[in-house]
């Protein structure tokens, strides 16, 4: 296998703006008047929530393209992403109970935010659970990208509905609810380092779903020289 | 258009063929119905030991329990609805006949359907008694048979879909419950605020988003349904 130097490029790049993201966090952005140093850890919560949105919703589409055209290519990035996805949203689960912690008094709370996101761990954590039940490889791509779409179709209902109930997560961008806690102003520092975490870590995506596309593409072939080794 | 037309009292006459037959097969024995019952009195009971039931929170925990067990049977007969065809090759069967994918679909849903009703017109009111709920309400039966149906919709969907993967009882719920969460919570909460003699301004917003959700999922099941029998 020869190398495979845009994937390098973009490896070491992904490193490099995660170090950049880190000395933004920690020495650029000013110290939040109310929250203290447990504030820092909003930049990389609200990227890794994003980055774990923007995975499903790549693997939402990438399970419409496998249904419409059979892709196999779509199926595999469904997969991937899936995976990904499922990590960066127990990052954004984690990082957010640490924060809580000290700001609301509690690691958890069944606030629509939280519960939504919880939903999507289980939701992408049955998918994975459904694709190796599955034998035939065929099958098992559309009956996960079957999954996907319904999967992703029921978290906005999810978080409308508990919404019904009510919320005390705090909204920074945009408008907050009135009983929202732990709610702070942007400086232009802040939304600068935020805005570069988000970037660093969309990034990092980017570069961890083609080594995974790639590790896959490669046990697939693993798998394929077997079958001949063994016919043989 | 002619064939449209056609097709249609079609399609209804194998729906009611596997709904007929679904329910000849349990009248033989298959004694499905009433192990579920039992299973959902069990559920109840259990419920009112595990739970503290104080009067002044009984309406709101009271649904719970209800809408819970409901969620239980419904699962439970979900396991079944395909499970009969699997074990006797009569999947193919089903498959090779010259009829429409989603006249299987309703079939099974509404076999499903009048399975977990007639267990809900025994439990619910041994239900009302036991609690002490006003559970007859026009409303709350209402909710019942919209939640009911909310979660058999994307069920017997993933039913399906569970039926060719390795431990599928198991999976069924793990695939189903985080999926029909919104038809669950919209549920409770609407007949939490039935139960508990709200005003119909507090219901609302529950009661509505239970009517999407049941919609939303008949929409899906209808568009993806296909994709499960093909091949």
């Amino acid at each position: 296998m020869q190398r495979n130097v845009g994937l390098q490029i973009l490896s070491v790049g992904s490193g490099l703006l995660l170090l950049a993201a880190l000395y933004l966090v920690f020495v650029y952005a000013p110290l939040e008047a109310v929250m203290g140093a447990v504030q820092r850890v909003f930049y990389f919560h609200v990227a890794a929530g994003w980055v774990g949105a923007l995975a499903f919703l790549v693997a939402f589409v990438a399970g419409l393209l496998h249904l419409r055209r059979g892709s196999l290519l779509a199926d595999r990035v469904a997969l991937c992403s899936s995976e990904i996805g499922l990590v960066f949203i127990s990052m954004n689960i984690v990082s957010g109970a640490i924060w809580a912690r000290p700001i609301w008094n509690t690691w958890w709370t069944w606030d629509p935010r939280l519960t939504t996101a919880t939903i999507s761990w289980l939701l992408y954590a049955a998918y994975l659970l459904l694709r190796q039940g599955i034998e035939d490889p065929q099958r098992r791509g559309r009956f996960a990208a079957v999954y996907g779409v319904i999967a992703f179709a029921s978290v906005p209902l999810t978080f409308a509905a508990i919404r019904i109930f009510r919320s005390i997560h705090p909204v920074v961008i945009g408008a907050g609810a009135p009983g929202a806690k732990g709610s702070f102003d942007m400086t232009p520092a802040m939304r600068d380092t935020l805005l570069f975490s988000l970037l660093a870590f969309t990034v990092l995506y980017g570069a961890l779903l083609w080594h995974r596309l790639r590790l896959e593409r490669l046990s697939e072939r693993v798998a394929q020289l077997r079958l001949r080794i063994l016919q043989a | 258009m002619r064939a449209a037309m056609a097709r249609k009292p079609r399609m209804l006459r194998v729906i009611g063929a596997l709904l007929w037959k679904d329910l000849l097969s349990e009248l033989r024995g298959r004694a499905l119905l009433a192990a579920l019952v039992v299973f959902a009195l069990l559920t109840v009971v259990v419920f009112n030991y595990a739970l503290d039931l104080e009067r002044t929170v009984r309406a709101s925990v009271g649904a719970g329990v209800l809408w819970v067990t409901i969620v239980f049977t419904a699962t439970l007969a979900l396991n079944r609805v395909f499970a009969a065809e699997r074990e006797h090759a009569l999947h193919e069967g089903l498959l090779l006949a010259p009829v429409e994918r989603l006249a299987i679909y309703f079939g099974k849903l509404l076999s499903g359907f009048l399975f977990v009703l007639l267990v809900a017109v025994v439990v619910v009111p041994v239900f009302a008694l036991l609690y002490d709920l006003p559970v007859a309400r026009p409303l709350n039966l209402a909710v019942l048979l919209l939640g009911t149906l909310g979660y058999l919709l994307p069920g017997t969907l993933l039913a399906a879909l569970a039926a060719h993967a390795r431990a599928r009882e198991v999976l069924l719920p793990v695939l189903l419950f985080p999926v029909a969460m919104p038809v669950i919570l919209s549920a409770v909460r609407a007949s939490q605020e039935v139960l508990a003699g709200s005003a119909w301004v507090r219901i609302a917003p529950a009661f509505n988003l239970l009517v999407a959700s049941d919609i939303i999922f008949l929409a899906l099941a209808v568009l993806l349904f296909d994709q499960l029998v093909d091949a």
